[in-house]
């Protein structure tokens, strides 16, 4: 019951907005929900109930290891927006129910235990982000917009497909095409092969589309780049997070299935592309919040080159998720409160923003040392757990591309990074109210650095455990 | 039964055909609705002996939703953009009969391969809806306006459909309304989309959205 409040508190949150009269106070709606929702993860990880294995949807141990980061993400996000929504001038209706229609749809996203109810919260999501991404009301935006439309829905029909072959693999090794995670992993064996890969060979370019790996990451730096950095932050941290969760669910049915290590070849490979893809695009971007697309792109790399290390690997991964998610929510707030003040999110307008807003500034660039995996944030206490999982498992020759690649990246995002922050300042027409560096924009950023470097330094015992309980569930004791 | 199934799976595969040869807008999405109609009807003719109500409110969403809402709604953002052709395709018309006709063919090949149960052997079924998923696809690459590529889409999403049915014992009502509901509402944000992109740049052509590069 609790875990449906988890769906259910934001869903109706979403309702009262729509139909909230006053455009000032509505934004307080999404602090007030964030913090009920993040308040129930808190309490639900503490006292995990006992899940019933039949339910579609339930706070199993991997939502458990997964959807609290989520929930904080967004919590900070939704402070961050209060302030932000205050600054613009057009109505925010609109925008205010899709977030918390988002919320509300991620925690049925990563609570799903069967893959029709996974699939149709993945689709809700994808359409609930739409007025997100295109609400600055740019001819830019609705470009960005469409092309997320046009990819990501064929991303997502493709993944449909994937779960329609994967009950028919049921189907034909005799079972009764129920798809439910506890239903396919008990009849596992008996699923039929030729089913199964083509399930998920389907199911791996669908949900890959999603979270944004190379070769199906095209959307990724237009929607980021044109999107407002609260949606940015929440698509980087929040939906990849759901596509990645249904691609070690479904992974776990393969590896069932017996073609586990195919599965793990896949991943790899596509991982390793993914991450290699992105550092050499990060070399020529010129725009700060595509330069924050392609690090999603290559985190994405990162996570599935960690899931396809075996059970270790995945622990990392979890890991990762969190560390990933919480920095980029810093990097994606304080870019936009930079975009704003200079106008442009190109390093060739926006120069010198260290003695404009010198507080962002700084967070930005210590949100870019956090990613690029620099000690003691989080990224480098789970990148480096990732890497000695790969050298234990035996895969050097991939953990010294992955290490090439990370270094590319560095290159990459410092030298994008500097450019916009030091120089003598290009602002032709500064407009004083967006220059004001307000503690509601500057706060939520810092505390999200401050999580990441928590996560790094003191890695609480109750994460570890969930994270731990996660694994067991995805690769049961023989 | 087998009989019908095979006729209706029959004309929504010759539907791919005229939705691939037209130049004309209001054709190709009559084209879809029409297609949208045909396997809207599908379930009654595969559960014939077991009616049963839930089937009959299945079949009464789907041949609402694909058959007359959808194409209502892109008719409409074709009235609105004011236009009814597409005029210079990537791939021409001829090319893409052809390439349409070679895939069909493929489909029904491919499907004599596959590993199936004996009830979905020897029907157009699983053939039909390769032919309709690599159909959309012809048409998702090979257009460049807004509406002929939700056609696409929709006929991507039809075939994906006919696949689903393949399921139609072991999936729950719930599950499948869920699925209707949000492509409905898929097409609808596209819809939008598509309106507003027609107001941004004065135009559908897709090939006009190229202002995001590196």
């Amino acid at each position: 019951m609790n875990s449906m409040l988890l769906i259910l508190i934001p869903l109706a949150g979403a309702a009262l907005a729509a139909i909230w009269p006053d455009r000032r106070t509505r934004p307080l709606l999404l602090p007030a929900v964030g913090a009920a929702h993040f308040a129930l993860c808190l309490w639900l990880m503490a006292a995990p109930a006992a899940v019933d294995p039949a339910a579609w949807l339930a706070f199993d141990a991997l939502a458990r290891a997964i959807l609290p980061g989520v929930s904080l993400l967004f919590l900070v996000c939704a402070c961050y927006a209060a302030s932000y929504l205050r600054l613009k001038e057009q109505g925010n209706r609109v925008f205010v129910a899709a977030l918390l229609l988002v919320l509300g749809l991620l925690s049925a996203g990563h609570q799903a235990r069967h893959l029709g109810i996974l699939w149709i919260a993945t689709e809700a999501v994808t359409l609930a982000c739409v007025p997100l991404i295109h609400f600055t009301g740019t001819p830019r935006a609705f470009e960005a917009t469409w092309k997320y439309l046009l990819v990501g829905g064929t991303g997502i029909a493709l993944s449909l497909l994937g779960s329609i072959c994967l009950g028919y693999a049921s189907l034909h090794g005799g079972g009764s095409g129920d798809i439910t995670f506890t239903a396919l992993l008990a009849h596992g064996p008996s699923l039929s092969k030729a089913w199964v890969l083509t399930a998920w060979v389907l199911l791996l370019v669908g949900y890959g589309t999603k979270m944004g790996l190379a070769p199906m990451h095209t959307w990724k730096p237009d929607t980021y780049g044109e999107s407002p950095g609260l949606v940015g932050a929440l698509l980087a941290g929040g939906v990849t997070s759901v596509a990645f969760t249904a691609i070690l669910r479904v992974k776990s049915v393969i590896d069932a299935a017996g073609e586990g290590a195919m599965a793990g070849r896949s991943l790899l490979a596509l991982g390793l592309f993914s991450t290699l893809t992105a550092a050499l695009f990060l070399l020529r971007t010129r725009d700060f919040k595509r330069m924050l697309a392609y690090s999603s792109i290559e985190h994405m790399g990162i996570l599935c080159i960690a899931a396809s290390f075996g059970s270790a690997g995945v622990w990392a991964a979890l890991f990762h998720v969190w560390s990933n998610g919480l920095t980029k929510g810093t990097l994606f707030l304080s870019a936009g409160n930079l975009q704003r003040a200079a106008g442009s999110a190109s390093m060739d307008d926006a120069r010198g923003m260290s003695r404009i807003l010198p507080h962002n500034s700084r967070l930005f660039v210590a949100g870019m040392f956090a990613i690029t995996a620099c000690p003691p944030f989080g990224p480098f206490f789970s990148e480096l757990l990732i890497v000695r999982t790969g050298l234990t498992a035996g895969h050097p020759w991939a953990i010294g591309l992955f290490l090439v690649c990370l270094l590319l990246a560095f290159f990459g995002l410092s030298h994008v990074v500097f450019a916009i922050v030091d120089g003598r300042p290009r602002l032709k027409k500064p407009d004083p109210a967006l220059l004001r560096e307000t503690a509601g924009l500057v706060l939520p950023p810092l505390a999200l650095l401050a999580a990441s470097l928590w996560l790094g330094l003191f890695t609480p015992a109750i994460l570890k455990d969930a994270w731990s309980a996660a694994v067991l569930q995805l690769f049961p004791l023989p | 039964m087998n009989d019908y199934l095979n006729l209706l799976i029959g004309l929504a595969m010759g539907l791919n055909l005229l939705a691939l040869g037209t130049s004309r807008l209001p054709v190709l999405i009559r084209a879809v609705g029409a297609q949208g109609v045909l396997l809207g009807l599908v379930p009654l003719v595969l559960e014939a002996h077991e009616l049963d109500w839930r089937l009959v409110l299945i079949t009464l969403a789907t041949v609402a939703g694909k058959g007359f809402l959808i194409p209502g709604l892109l008719h409409r953002a074709m009235r609105t953009a004011n236009i009814a052709r597409e005029l210079e395709p990537y791939i021409a018309y001829i090319p893409s009969l052809l390439l349409g006709a070679g895939a069909t063919i493929a489909a029904v090949a491919l499907a004599r391969h596959l590993p199936l149960l004996p009830e979905h052997a020897g029907t157009l079924h699983v053939p039909g809806a390769i032919a309709l998923i690599l159909t959309g696809f012809i048409l998702l690459i090979g257009r460049t306006k807004a509406i002929s590529q939700v056609c696409g889409y929709l006929i991507l999403e039809n075939g994906i459909y006919l696949a689903g049915l393949l399921l139609i014992r072991s999936t729950p009502i719930l599950v499948e309304f869920g699925i209707l509901l949000d492509v409905t509402v898929g097409i609808f944000v596209i819809g939008i989309i598509v309106d507003r992109i027609q107001r941004a740049f004065d135009s559908l052509d897709t090939r006009k959205l190229t202002a995001l590069h590196e």
